[in-house]
């Protein structure tokens, strides 16, 4: 069942009444609260400012927003020279061109060099669609998680895309902010509390076979499979990895101390991503036997993202069928 | 061109710029890599810098209201860590650690381990964006700090230098100078062969800067150019002609000392030649 204290939305398992929001938007809201709250915080963009929702914030504070062209390294040095002199500096872009086609400036001038830096990838994940595969980021887990001091927040709905947000500039370090295009459906409330560096359980049974760790808005197909799994008496813990880094190991031992069989699911490829982290971790903790939800070493294409994640096994089906494989492995 | 300072304050500056020189030639040799000729052919520009025209206060590095100064290729670090040393940010004996284990003085620059250094550089075609950004915090906070970033003529044919130029003369970014090393060498011969820059005048003014020359190994002249740069009602550009491997003569003009540390003869030879 849903874990009753975080407050989660009521209407999730009811498809007429769900509603669905774009995580992106989270980041607009976010933005415009600490354009209120927060004098120090400033906003890059680079040609992208309606897509990555930074428009409403361009307009409010024209002062405190820069438009930097079609020019990511440029918007990322700048970004961190604000951010070395006292700022709070926001860069947002698709994330196949920041951190990806700037990744070295924002190693250099970013994280190696410790500036206040908040970089936040759009369009992350096969699930940005029709565009194709030349702007579905699906390797931008795997190039930040390997740069020391950075932290990674990947919400799973606009509401907790508008805390992690807020939270990112309560972090002095480097956040990097990953993002998802296509409405996805509200799994979280005002009241759902957010905790940077936290794992936390969001289904919850008594006597697990398996934990799936699910991060951005794929937690959703995780609950649906969930729910149908419990109904075939598999009982599951779904939790979401709403900070990829640090990674919460405390939790993730937690969570998996009655299970002993893991699932991880991530609209992102599986080499270097959110399950690879988790790996790393049992590895030298605690061996259990995996399963990874992900895309397996290809590309994608042009499509809706219902039917790609249903072509590439990113759906609650896809999840359900991991599930079964993880505990028959576990049983032999 | 005249300058308000007298002969004997231009000959002290001299002095100044020489040792900073013979410090390089020691360091790079302690160190055993390490890149000699911008850093030789620098030493005047960064001497007039730090002991003439920059707003700063060595025991106070931090010091909210001080001018930044942005190294963009840091491989040229040597000389600003020479000039960093002996205006007091730390002590001159240290230098003997370049790019030693544990060291301060990394082999490019690293803004957290040094007082002084205000950003990390070593790739190249970043230095500028980072100016940039330190010039609009500067605008945001009300302060009329000057922002001076130094780059190499090489480092033009990254296209970052470009979207950063753009980005200057855009916003009018008036509080900002770009002093280019004109010394026409990079790793693999001269600019000229490898990507020709020329008409390089042309390419800034192209773009809303203004454009000043100078020889950028005659004190006079350095102190006289950068302060009618800082005059000036938008970002300007001081196209700064300097000899690579200045002060040396065996290195002087020398492709092959761009990056490559003295040998114990060498380095004898060149500090006689220094001394």
């Amino acid at each position: 069942m849903l874990n009753p204290n975080l407050n989660l939305n009521q209407n999730l398992f009811d498809k007429e009444k769900i509603e669905l929001k774009s995580v992106r938007d989270g980041f607009g809201d976010g933005l415009m609260e600490l354009g209120k709250t927060n004098p120090d915080v400033v906003v890059l963009t680079a040609d992208l400012s309606e897509s990555t929702r930074v428009e409403k914030f361009a307009k409010e504070y024209p002062q405190r927003f820069f438009e930097c062209g079609v020019a990511e390294q440029n918007m990322a040095a700048i970004a961190a020279g604000l951010g070395v002199s006292g700022k709070i500096a926001f860069i947002s872009s698709y994330a196949v061109f920041s951190p990806g086609k700037n990744w070295e400036t924002i190693r250099t001038t970013t994280v190696y060099n410790q500036a206040n830096v908040k970089i936040a990838g759009h369009h992350t994940g096969i699930a940005t669609g029709a565009d194709g595969v030349t702007h579905q980021a699906s390797e931008d887990i795997a190039i930040t998680r390997c740069w020391p001091g950075i932290q990674i927040f990947s919400p799973c709905d606009a509401v907790e895309a508008q805390k992690a947000t807020i939270a990112s500039v309560q972090i002095n370090t480097p956040v990097y902010l990953r993002f998802s295009r296509q409405k996805s459906p509200i799994i979280t409330t005002e009241q759902t509390p957010f905790t940077s560096g936290q794992i936390v359980d969001f289904w919850q049974t008594e006597n697990p076979q398996v934990t799936i760790f699910a991060t951005g808005y794929l937690l959703y197909q995780a609950l649906l499979a969930a729910k149908e799994l419990e109904e075939e008496n598999i009982p599951t813990i779904v939790a979401n990895v709403a900070t990829i880094k640090p990674l919460d190991g405390e939790n993730i031992l937690k969570l998996t101390q009655i299970s002993q069989a893991v699932v991880t699911v991530e609209d992102h490829q599986i080499m270097g991503g959110m399950g690879g982290a988790i790996a790393e971790f049992l590895a030298q903790n605690k061996p259990l036997p995996m399963e990874f939800i992900g895309l397996q070493n290809t590309f994608a294409q042009s499509g809706s993202p219902e039917d790609l994640m249903k072509k590439y096994g990113l759906d609650k089906d896809a999840i359900k069928s991991a599930v079964k494989k993880v505990i028959e492995r576990k049983i032999k | 061109m005249p300058t308000a300072l007298t002969e004997d304050q231009i000959k002290d500056l001299e002095k100044k710029a020489n040792l900073i020189r013979q410090i390089i030639i020691i360091m790079l040799y302690e160190a055993g890599s390490g890149h000699p000729a911008g850093s030789l052919g620098m030493a005047d520009i960064f001497t007039a810098l730090y002991f003439q025209i920059l707003n700063h206060k060595p025991d106070n590095p931090n010091w909210e209201d001080r001018d930044k100064l942005i190294l963009s290729n840091g491989h040229i670090c040597p000389v600003q860590y020479a000039a960093l040393a002996l205006s007091g940010y730390f002590p001159v004996k240290e230098i003997k650690t370049l790019r030693k284990i544990d060291s301060r003085l990394q082999g490019h620059p690293h803004r957290t381990s040094l007082p002084g250094i205000e950003t990390t550089s070593g790739p190249l075609g970043e230095g500028l964006s980072q100016a940039i950004g330190m010039a609009l915090a500067s605008k945001l906070n009300n302060k009329s700090i000057q922002v001076y970033c130094l780059g190499s003529d090489g480092e033009l044919e990254e296209g970052n230098t470009w979207e950063a130029v753009m980005f200057a003369g855009k916003n009018k970014l008036e509080n900002l100078i770009l002093i280019i090393d004109r010394n026409n060498i990079q790793i693999d011969g001269t600019t000229e062969n490898i990507m020709p820059l020329e008409p390089l005048k042309d390419k800034f003014q192209a773009f809303n800067w203004n454009v000043l020359e100078m020889d950028g190994n005659d004190m006079n002249t350095v102190i006289a150019t950068i302060n009618q740069a800082k005059e000036m009602k938008s970002p300007t550009v001081i196209i700064a002609h300097t000899v690579p491997g200045k002060g040396v003569n065996f290195m002087e003009n020398k492709v092959e000392w761009h990056g490559k540390a003295p040998n114990k003869e060498e380095t004898k030879k060149a500090l006689e030649e220094l001394c």
